[in-house]
């Protein structure tokens, strides 16, 4: 046995290009197809769970996979925005729990989820470290985003400019690290939590200011109407919340009507979560959501997708495999003056046939093991590129 | 008691009678009525190509079957074998070395000596065959190549590889086609001169095919294969 791996091993390893090719090629047949399938099944797993942890969503009356896929993957894709007065809606019908959530700025390709302190008994989130958020300009940083940038509390995040370009727009807000949550393998690993409130000052709606009344100002004040001061563009906006300026911030519309992605319902029981679905069907501005009736129509036309590709790859699997046959007909075709030689010295048939079968064993088992090594690194690889593929 | 594809043991190494032999579809036809070679002699194969020299040494090796006659080596009757233990026989008492060398282009030198031991099941290999295969290369000025794939050796080096290989099971009688065949003069001396030590120190019967006229002195006895022209008129039907 030893000689007849030695001899296949030999002649592998002399012609390594034709079998690593070869090798390659087997590999991928399998590979593509069971990559594929650990892949899907590890979204579907992530989607679901996901999901079916999520009682009720409502939002804006928009794309159900969109608004989905962003409050509970945080994905970048931004659904309609809807009034904050939504989640009092919710509250006051006395049917379920309502949990605002306000995802739109990233920090460094993170999201930044405004959310309220409700959000985090609710999906089971623990600190690792540090405190809740407690004050404006404060956060809570999941796991990963921590290990990632080396965060601990007492460290700060600064929010990405929604737009390069946009001069009079969205600046940058400071914000300081209150907490870091335990891994929970899930997308808030991957987030960044702020009360609504500071998520609102991130995108300008609130701001905080030097005091134009204090007697130091004068060059920043365009004009003064009675007890109304108008400032001109060199008054000083704050862009870090501070114990100093904390006081200055102030938000120059109503709340309700400041904007939300979506609310969480949590209803007690069947019959609530009946009677609030019964309530929103009709409602022409919002629409009350089951999240996992919205993943599984999604997982369908995913499978679908994966069927059609499967078969795909089949066809070309089979050409591949029809061509590798060719390779080691051809490949057998050459050996025929050395199996004459074996012959002619005295070799066994049955030597001479096991050495020529080692060899296409060997690729095979080559390729297998590749094959496998690639899928299992697939598997450990599929969540994070789950996550990656959602919240874009 | 002998078995029955044996014979008594006597001087002859190869005892030949009645053989004839053709291919299939060919006009060429070998008639031998009666060979003998002694054990330990050194003989030379002679004749115009096409005369039947390396097939009568494909039929003494049982690589070939002849149409009739009886074929001996050793005292047993070759072609009274199956073909496994003819295969058996052959790789156990018979070391060839073929025209065109015929190593193996994916092993190295010292793999290459050692083919016999890796392709048939009867042949054990261990550390002191590695030795010999080691010994044997030395012995032909190619010890300082035994990792060289043969690819990268010279005409020469080939021709002493094969007469390794041919010679590590200590065969009895070693059957060799025109083993000086393109080899410059002084090459064709040296591997002559090693074939005649190697058997002569194993105490192996030699045969060797050979057109070289200039080399026949040196063999114990030449057997010109003229005499062994058949005619198709000559042959049985």
């Amino acid at each position: 046995m030893t000689d007849l791996l030695y001899m296949s091993w030999r002649y592998v390893a002399y012609h390594w290009m034709k079998s690593v090719i070869l090798v390659a090629a087997i590999a991928l047949i399998v590979f593509i197809p069971a990559g594929l399938r650990v892949l899907v099944h590890q979204g579907e797993i992530q989607l679901r769970a996901r999901a079916q942890a999520t009682p009720l969503l409502l939002g804006s009356r928009d794309s159900p996979l969109e608004l989905a896929l962003n409050a509970l993957y945080f994905s970048a894709d931004r659904p309609e925005t809807m009034d904050f007065s939504a989640t009092s809606d919710i509250t006051a019908s006395g049917l379920a729990d309502a949990i605002p959530v306000y995802v739109r700025f990233r920090s460094q390709g993170d999201p930044i989820v405004g959310t309220t302190i409700d959000y985090f008994p609710f999906r089971g989130l623990e600190l690792a470290a540090g405190r809740q958020m407690a004050t404006l300009g404060e956060c809570v940083v999941g796991a990963a985003v921590a290990a990632d940038r080396g965060l601990a509390p007492g460290d700060h995040v600064i929010s990405s400019p929604a737009t390069f370009f946009d001069l009079a727009g969205v600046y940058p807000l400071k914000m300081r690290v209150a907490g870091v949550l335990a891994s929970s393998d899930s997308p808030d690993d991957h987030a960044i939590f702020v009360d609504l409130k500071t998520a609102w000052i991130i995108e300008g709606l609130g701001h905080g200011h030097q005091d134009l009344a204090q007697a130091g100002a004068g060059a920043e004040i365009l004009r003064r109407d009675g007890s109304n001061i108008v400032g001109n563009a060199a008054v000083r906006e704050y862009q870090e919340i501070t114990p100093d300026n904390i006081g200055s911030f102030h938000f120059h519309r109503d709340m309700a009507t400041l904007p939300i992605t979506a609310v969480i319902a949590v209803p007690p029981d069947r019959k609530s979560r009946t009677l609030l679905l019964g309530r929103y069907q009709s409602d022409q501005r919002r629409q009350l959501l089951s999240p996992i009736e919205v993943v599984d129509t999604l997982l369908a036309t995913v499978f679908s997708v994966e069927n059609v590709v499967v078969a795909a790859l089949a066809a070309v699997g089979f050409a591949t495999l029809a061509l590798v046959v060719l390779v080691f007909m051809l490949s057998l075709r050459l050996r025929r003056g050395e199996i004459a030689t074996m012959s002619r010295i005295g070799g066994s048939r049955a030597r001479i046939a096991s050495i020529l079968g080692m060899e296409m064993a060997g690729v095979l088992v080559m390729a297998l093991v590749t094959a496998g090594v690639l899928t299992l690194a697939t598997g450990q690889l599929a969540p994070e590129v789950v996550r990656m593929v959602l919240s874009r | 008691m002998t078995p029955p594809s044996q014979t008594q043991q006597s001087d002859a190494m190869i005892r030949i009678t009645g053989l004839r032999f053709r291919y299939r579809g060919s006009d060429f036809r070998l008639h031998v009525p009666d060979l003998e070679i002694d054990r330990g002699a050194s003989v030379a194969f002679t004749g115009p190509s096409g005369s039947g020299k390396t097939t009568l040494v494909n039929l003494i090796a049982g690589i070939c079957t002849p149409g009739d006659g009886r074929i001996t080596v050793d005292g047993v009757d070759v072609h009274a074998l199956g073909d496994s233990a003819r295969r058996r026989f052959r790789i156990r008492n018979l070391g060839l070395v073929f025209q065109e060398f015929e190593l193996i282009e994916y092993l190295d030198v010292l793999d290459n000596i050692l083919l016999p031991y890796r392709i048939a099941s009867e042949l054990k290999l261990d550390p002191s065959i590695r030795r010999r295969a080691v010994e044997l290369a030395d012995t032909v000025a190619i010890g300082d190549k035994l990792r060289r794939f043969v690819r990268r050796l010279s005409h020469g080096e080939r021709q002493r590889v094969a007469l390794c290989r041919a010679l590590l099971t200590r065969p009895g009688l070693v059957l060799a086609d025109e083993p000086t065949g393109n080899l410059d003069p002084a090459n064709k001396l040296h591997v002559l001169d090693l074939l005649f030590d190697c058997a002569r120190e194993a105490g192996a019967t030699l045969v060797v095919i050979t057109h070289d006229h200039d080399l026949l002195h040196r063999f114990d006895r030449v057997v010109d294969f003229r005499q062994f022209h058949d005619t198709p008129e000559a042959s049985p039907a």
